[in-house]
């Protein structure tokens, strides 16, 4: 088993270098179609809502029909790429480097895409996407966990992401307990890092995502003393909307999504990123190393960086576009202030998702993996 | 070619065939839906038992694809036994509420109601049954809220103060009632409820009302009846009804999720194991207890004679 386990590593990497020698160098004619695994929302046409459409365009200029299929979870994505059938995948961080390990993605060509130029610097060469140089795909949409707050409860902005993980007294009077949130996934680990990284500098946490053991149980001591102040953990982006209605939530991490939907329903809803910074996550449309449409997926990876789709995505979603000109230059509904509401000003604070893994900058096994992550996390919400 | 025998087509040599082979049509007949049962659904099991027996390698986090225990050792972890005994402890507390909440309802049914009463009492059983479950599930979710309708009504008949002493019961409570055990406990008997009443009313209706009238006349009082006949008779279709609401709650992941104060039941920790995590030898062990449970479940019942009308 251990050999057959080598040898289809070794398989993989021999696929990948063969997908390296094979990198398109000119575009031929449209094949007709484009097939992509994307997330729910990320891909509009005008049927959810009129005003939000950046496919049928695309369909008229280019002559490729756009096949989408959504995928609720990086799991999911990354075993539709394994199949195969499948042009372009909107992959994230948790996904992406699976995706290039694993031989499935191609490395794309970025002469081939005009508007390469306008991605933000600080996107072109993230480690999520660039494997030795190489870019397996181009930038497609990022977004920051924000701290979402009740405007009435919190005159003033909180400075400290401390509101949800501290036991205190807010604003009005009354204490935090009972009245915060926190995400119920075990990536919520690497939240209480970086809050760590800011208040015990002494555990010399250089990324929330690479713990060692020392500064893995500070993070879950902090998570523990969290769970008394917590009442429900949120996992549903809507049932969440609900709690901070209905059920006196007043502060919680958070997604620019629930926030502009609460605040657009008129809710005294509003975010930031407090000093601390924020952990944040950041997609990349990737090609798939037998993609059968080639050229409709190069034409549809240009259309991604120069047309509406940044700009109206980036307020449908809630999120930063890739390209900061579409914020600014009108080719959508966004504005600059809608950027950097987003979050586009904070990108310095904001530590990107990735899988933890045993591997990493610390050492060979020196990091916890992330399958500790997960059954730990259910003991610290279990009250353990 | 024979003129006895003209050309015969392919359909008339099949049935010549099968009418030599009976049974040759029978296994044809057959193979379709044992091989769905055989390799779907009971190959898919052997998968899942074989995985279990696999452990992960604690330092890179792949599985080892050697046999050992030391997956279910884990699942005696303090961490991950909570997680069993509170889904076990749920399962228990629902299917003795719904026997509780269902009886009454069933014994109407089956012995008082007649005409379009009955047919009004089945719409009622089997009309919660039709809507979507999330949609109930999120119904309650508003009804048991902080500022929903239950804490407005309480307060608004004074008992605002009895909600919160039930509230401040230790490990049961929490800041609101779509927080804490109570309410999911609420939404999981509200939700299996009908799983419940409609066994149990088909035993109540086959307990013969001679026999009734036979216990009266020996003299027993309603309680003695109700003791040494009605329950008897009727335990069958308890006992039936309780392995619906029993292995439901069990498997159950997404009222947890909704309604509760997050603390994990099974069916979320084998979510959340598989996929990304990788851990996919504790996920398939963690699967294994529902079923090692509802085994020995069902073999109880089976003593007790629930399947004696089968």
């Amino acid at each position: 088993m251990k050999s057959l386990l080598v040898s289809t590593t070794a398989m993989a990497m021999v696929v990948a270098n063969a997908a390296a020698a094979d990198m398109i160098t000119e575009l031929g004619a449209p094949e007709g179609q484009v097939d992509i695994v994307a997330w729910p929302g990320y891909i509009e046409r005008g049927e959810t809502d009129p005003a939000f459409d950046w496919v049928t365009k695309f369909e008229e200029a280019s002559g490729c029909k756009v096949n989408v299929k959504t995928a609720n979870t990086s799991d999911e994505m990354v075993a539709l790429m394994n199949e195969g059938g499948f042009d372009l995948v909107t992959a994230s961080g948790d996904a992406s480097l699976r995706l290039v390990a694993g031989g499935r993605v191609q490395p794309v060509n970025t002469d081939l895409i005009p508007s390469w130029a306008t991605v933000d610097d600080r996107l072109k060469d993230a480690p999520w996407h660039t494997v030795d140089g190489v870019h397996y795909g181009t930038p497609y949409m990022w977004g920051p966990n924000v701290l979402m707050y009740n405007t009435t409860v919190f005159p003033e902005p909180p400075t400290s992401w401390s509101v949800v993980f501290e036991e205190q007294m807010l604003p009005d009077g009354q204490s935090n307990k009972g009245r915060v949130q926190a995400y119920d996934g075990p990536i919520h680990v690497a939240d209480a890092a970086q809050y760590l990284m800011a208040h015990k500098p002494e555990l010399g946490i250089t990324s929330p995502y690479e713990l060692n053991e020392d500064q893995y149980a500070a993070a879950l001591d902090l998570l523990r003393g969290q769970r008394e102040l917590v009442s429900r953990y949120w996992h549903d982006a809507f049932i969440q909307m609900d709690d901070f209605k209905n059920e006196g939530v007043v502060a919680s991490g958070s997604w620019p999504f629930q926030v502009n939907l609460l605040a657009s329903e008129g809710q005294p809803i509003a975010s930031t990123i407090p000093s601390e910074g924020a952990t944040g996550w950041a997609d990349t449309t990737m090609m798939h190393v037998n993609a059968a449409h080639p050229n409709c997926s190069y034409l549809w990876m240009e259309h991604t960086l120069s047309s509406n789709l940044q700009s109206d995505l980036s307020v449908w979603f809630g999120a930063v576009p890739s390209v900061p000109a579409a914020c600014s230059d009108g080719r959508g509904m966004q504005t600059q202030e809608g950027c950097d509401a987003n979050g586009l000003a904070d990108f310095e604070k904001i530590h990107f998702w990735t899988t933890p893994v045993a591997n990493c900058s610390q050492g060979e096994g020196a990091c916890v993996p992330y399958y500790r992550w997960v059954s730990d996390y259910i003991g610290v919400i279990g009250g353990r | 070619m024979d003129s006895a025998h003209p050309s015969r087509g392919v359909a008339d040599r099949l049935t010549g065939v099968f009418w030599s082979r009976p049974k040759l049509l029978t296994a044809l007949l057959i193979a379709p839906p044992l091989l769905w049962l055989g390799v779907v659904y009971v190959g898919s099991l052997a998968a899942l038992l074989l995985q279990s027996f696999y452990s992960i390698d604690e330092f890179s986090g792949v599985v080892v694809p050697e046999f050992t225990l030391k997956t279910y050792a884990e699942l005696l972890r303090p961490s991950n036994f909570d997680v069993i005994v509170r889904t076990v402890t749920m399962a228990a507390a629902v299917t003795l509420a719904s026997v509780a909440v269902a009886f009454p309802i069933a014994f109407f049914a089956a012995r008082y109601a007649r005409g379009r009463w009955k047919a009004l009492f089945y719409l009622g059983v089997m009309l919660p049954l039709w809507s979507s479950y999330l949609v109930k599930v999120y119904a309650w979710k508003l009804i048991l809220a902080k500022e929903g309708i239950v804490t407005w009504a309480a307060e608004g008949i004074g008992a605002g103060n009895v909600l919160g002493a039930v509230l401040a019961i230790p490990v049961i409570g929490g800041n609101s009632l779509s927080t804490s055990y109570i309410g999911t406990f609420l939404v999981f008997v509200y939700v299996w409820l009908p799983y419940m009443i409609l066994p149990m009313q088909a035993a109540l209706e086959r307990v013969p009302g001679s026999l009734l009238e036979a216990s009266a006349d020996l003299g027993a009082g309603g309680w003695r009846t109700f003791r040494s006949v009605i329950l008897p008779l009727a335990l069958p279709g308890i006992i039936a009804g309780s392995i619906f609401t029993f292995s439901l709650t069990l498997g159950d992941y997404i009222i947890p999720q909704i309604i509760g104060s997050s603390r994990f039941f099974i069916g979320q920790a084998v979510y959340s194991l598989q996929g990304t995590a990788g851990n996919i030898p504790l996920a398939a062990a963690f699967a294994v207890v529902p079923i090692v449970i509802m085994l020995i479940y069902l073999a109880v019942a089976r003593k007790m004679g629930a399947f004696d009308a089968l």
